[in-house]
């Protein structure tokens, strides 16, 4: 099985959908519509023995139409040859399916080129952020995203994202030093009236003067 | 007080029994592991959900290496990137120097002369024991055998000697050129490599004696972390952890790259899949690499070690500031860089963690259009949940350590 | 050690095991001889602060062998590696968790500067997010820069009013409340 050979199946199987084989330096690079490429995975996972996805990255041709393309780097163990597939997307809808159901290591290389690009994956089972953090308003590797960056909020903490409350200091912080209180009536819980007890849990982090 | 249920069940027996399956029956807990933990793996971030100890699901966050290395290629000459590439897998840089020159010269359509192949085998080789070095020394002191780690960096610090003799650095070498090398092997290199490699197998071999058989070495780590076959294909891992799943599959073997067709050497495979046999596949591995680097000196051709096109590769310092056409092409190269035709490759080598594959897009001129490096790591540390789930927290420990992976390539 | 000018040695022979200095001089004798590093090993500089502490470099002989993960038992930050904003807020954490007296190392070209990584996800230079004592450079920088670092936060450290600070609150940041030394820059 070469690739070539590999390449004239897929064209036989899909027909239409399939662009003209393209060789360079030695490797088959194939344009797959958008709407064929699981299919096309799928026939070439399962019947010319590509058991490996290499690689699967995003393009951004900018000024050109379309402008996104994805490229999924085949590869067969047993017949030891790879192919390239690509999809090419337009701007306004960048969507194509997953192949994360095909291949697993799929899941993570389209979510880099969701954070990246901004290219959605249909069926992905988690497409969220990998390398930025959540919540991140830009895409990178887009051209006309600048090298040195745009503003953007920082991460939010646990504490702003609502999963972790602070623990209530309770009139604390209560440290140790010269020229402290001592610790019994610095830590004058157990000597608290109710109210003041109230006082204290209802307003977290208040600390007391020393 | 005996509550309502309690009360309402009759018998002793079934009572006691619900009473124990209400002490199991606990709550989960989600607990934070990273990103800056006692491990030396780098900064990664691991979200486990645990049943008491034992891991039940997890969630990796990685991204917090992410330094934009593909971006700035776009904005670099092919040239200028070299050094981004040290600092990929930054246990190994010279190794990537060669998988990155490797592709640019695939770009190119260029071959490189022998004595080139042959010196940069020798790179890739010493990186990859270093490598492994690092890998065994980090996870036997995650399992508390720090002695190794400090014999292990003993012999990394001769390495790191001869990375310096070699290119002026203790390890970011940025040795490689496209078309060629920084400069030719100093003359003091070849014997302080061969005195380097009349040493090198009594340490494989002391720390071979100090855990492949110790007790508590093999308790933390057989039948940890299994990956089978299937699963390690699907999930696209490469390198030691592919070949201790029991996949037979070398990129040196397989494509083989920069003269490795010329060289004697076995590729260790394992059988079960486990943390032990991520081990003992990269100890073999650094035992084949002597051998390799021993054909290596020994048959190291003479001759030329930079392709003869003066539009790939900088001319003579003393031509260019006495003759006008390599001053054009020496300033061309620099400031513009290595005119490459419009096409795209992608390259891939057998680097010490997996399949280092870079994938450049070029549109012509000396910047590529895009630049996607395929870093082993990212793709080996998907595989952490397949292994890790139903585990318990401390062998976590021991499948981190036996991945083996760098932040620095899995974020770039 | 220079505090030896600060002492003066009874010979008499009912107390010759005595050594009598000023309280600032042994205070600051012992927090310059047990610096516990924090390593903030973040990238490729975390290797070489590795082989700092491995033997042939041996940090041991300073003191600083032990190189506490926990920031609540260490003293000294060595920031080593690029920060990117992703892992900032990290970092600023693990530093405020850290209790006074403390100090930074801005380990290597992206801690101090951002390095050659100018982009969009790295922060140019961790001095934006904490105050740094001593800046190396290199790339990464040998380990015996970071030793030399070392011994020149110890040589800054030795001069510290430290009984002073201790009776001022010890809350208040360092840059805010001490008194003002520069930043030093060590080649490496």
């Amino acid at each position: 099985m070469t690739p070539q050979a590999a390449a004239q199946q897929l064209v036989e199987h899909l027909g239409e959908g399939v662009g003209e084989p393209a060789e360079f330096r030695g490797e088959v690079t194939m344009v797959v519509g958008r709407d064929k490429i699981a299919a096309a995975c799928r026939f070439l996972k399962e019947h010319c023995g590509f058991d490996m996805l290499t690689d699967l990255s995003g393009i951004d041709n900018y000024g050109e139409e379309p402008r996104f393309a994805v490229a999924y780097h085949l590869y067969s163990l047993t017949h030891r040859c790879s192919l390239r597939l690509k999809v090419l997307l337009d701007e306004d809808d960048a969507l194509v399916d997953s192949v994360a159901g095909v291949w697993s290591t799929a899941d993570w290389h389209e979510r880099e080129a969701y954070d990246m690009f901004g290219i959605r994956f249909a069926g992905h089972p988690n497409l969220k952020r990998i390398l930025m953090w959540e919540g991140y308003p830009h895409h990178p590797l887009r051209k006309d995203f600048p090298l040195a960056g745009l503003p953007a909020d920082l991460p939010a903490t646990a504490e702003e994202a609502g999963r972790v409350e602070t623990a209530n200091m309770l009139g604390g912080p209560y440290f140790s030093g010269p020229g402290q209180r001592g610790t019994v009536s610095r830590e004058p819980r157990q000597y608290d009236t109710a109210a003041e007890q109230a006082d204290k849990l209802s307003s977290p982090n208040k600390a007391e003067p020393v | 007080m005996a509550t309502q249920r309690e009360m309402e069940i009759i018998d002793s027996a079934y009572r006691a029994q619900l009473a124990l399956e209400e002490e199991l029956s606990g709550d989960k807990m989600l607990v934070n592991m990273g990103p800056s933990h006692p491990s030396t793996h780098g900064v990664l971030r691991v979200i486990l959900e645990l049943d008491g100890e034992v891991i039940t699901d997890l969630t990796t966050d990685i991204g917090y290496l992410h330094r934009g290395d593909e971006k700035i290629a776009e904005n670099m000459t092919y040239t200028q990137f070299i050094p981004y590439t040290d600092r990929l897998d930054y246990l190994s840089p010279l190794a990537n120097n060669v998988a990155y020159a490797y592709a640019v010269e695939k770009l190119l359509g260029v071959t490189v002369p022998p004595r080139c192949q042959y010196i940069r085998v020798i790179c890739s080789e010493l990186a990859r024991i270093s490598s492994h070095l690092l890998g065994v020394g980090a996870m036997s002191i995650d399992l508390g055998a720090m002695s190794v780690f400090l014999y292990t960096f003993t012999e990394r610090e001769k390495i790191y000697n001869l990375c310096e003799c070699l290119s002026g650095a203790r390890f970011t070498t940025s040795y490689t050129r496209v078309g060629g090398l920084a400069h030719d092997m100093p003359a003091e290199f070849a014997p302080m490599l061969r005195q380097f490699l009349d040493e090198i197998p009594a340490a494989i071999d002391e720390t071979d004696k100090l855990l492949s058989r110790n007790k508590i070495f093999l308790a933390r780590t057989k039948d940890i972390g299994v990956l089978s076959r299937a699963d390690a294909i699907d999930l696209g891992t490469t390198g030691p952890i592919l070949r201790a799943s029991g996949v037979d599959w070398d990129i040196r073997k397989a494509h083989p790259y920069s003269g490795y067709e010329h060289f004697d050497f076995e590729v260790p495979v394992g059988t079960v899949g486990d943390c032990y046999d991520r081990y003992l596949v990269r100890m073999e591995e650094m035992r084949q690499s002597v051998s390799i680097l021993r054909q290596a000196i020994e048959k190291l051709p003479e001759g030329p070690v930079n392709v003869d096109d003066p539009k790939i590769v900088l001319p003579e310092k003393k031509a260019v500031l006495t003759r006008m056409e390599e001053l054009i092409h020496q300033f061309i190269q620099v400031t513009a860089g290595i005119n490459a035709p419009p096409g795209e490759v992608y390259f891939s080598a057998e680097n010490p963690k997996g399949e280092l594959g870079f994938y450049i897009v070029s549109k012509g001129g000396g910047t590529p259009h895009r630049l996607k490096i395929r870093g082993p790591s990212f793709v080996n540390l998907q595989a952490l949940r397949k292994m890790s789930v139903g585990h318990m927290v401390a062998d976590l420990i021991s499948i981190l350590g036996s991945i083996d992976f760098v932040m620095g390539e899995c974020d770039r | 050690m220079s505090s030896v000018v600060n002492t003066a040695v009874d010979l008499r022979a009912e107390s010759r095991d005595v050594v009598v200095t000023r309280l600032d001089s042994a205070v600051d004798w012992a927090r310059k001889n047990s610096c516990w590093p924090m390593p903030m090993g973040l990238a490729c500089c975390a290797i070489e602060l590795m082989a700092t502490g491995a033997s042939r470099f041996d940090i041991s002989r300073f003191g600083a062998e032990v190189m506490r993960f926990s920031p609540r038992q260490s003293d000294l930050m060595v920031v080593a590696g690029t920060c990117v904003y992703k892992m900032a807020g990290v970092v600023k954490r693990l530093w405020e968790q850290m209790p006074n007296p403390k100090w930074c190392i801005a380990m290597g070209a992206c801690a101090s500067t951002g390095g050659m990584f100018r982009s969009y996800a790295v922060v140019q230079g961790i001095d934006r997010i904490l105050p740094v004592d001593v800046y190396i450079s290199g790339c990464p920088p040998r380990p015996e820069a970071l030793l030399e670092a070392l011994m020149a936060l110890q040589r800054q450290i030795e001069h510290e009013k430290s009984i002073e600070n201790l009776r001022q609150d010890q809350h208040q940041p360092r840059l805010g409340g001490a008194p003002v030394r520069g930043p030093i820059v060590v080649q490496g």
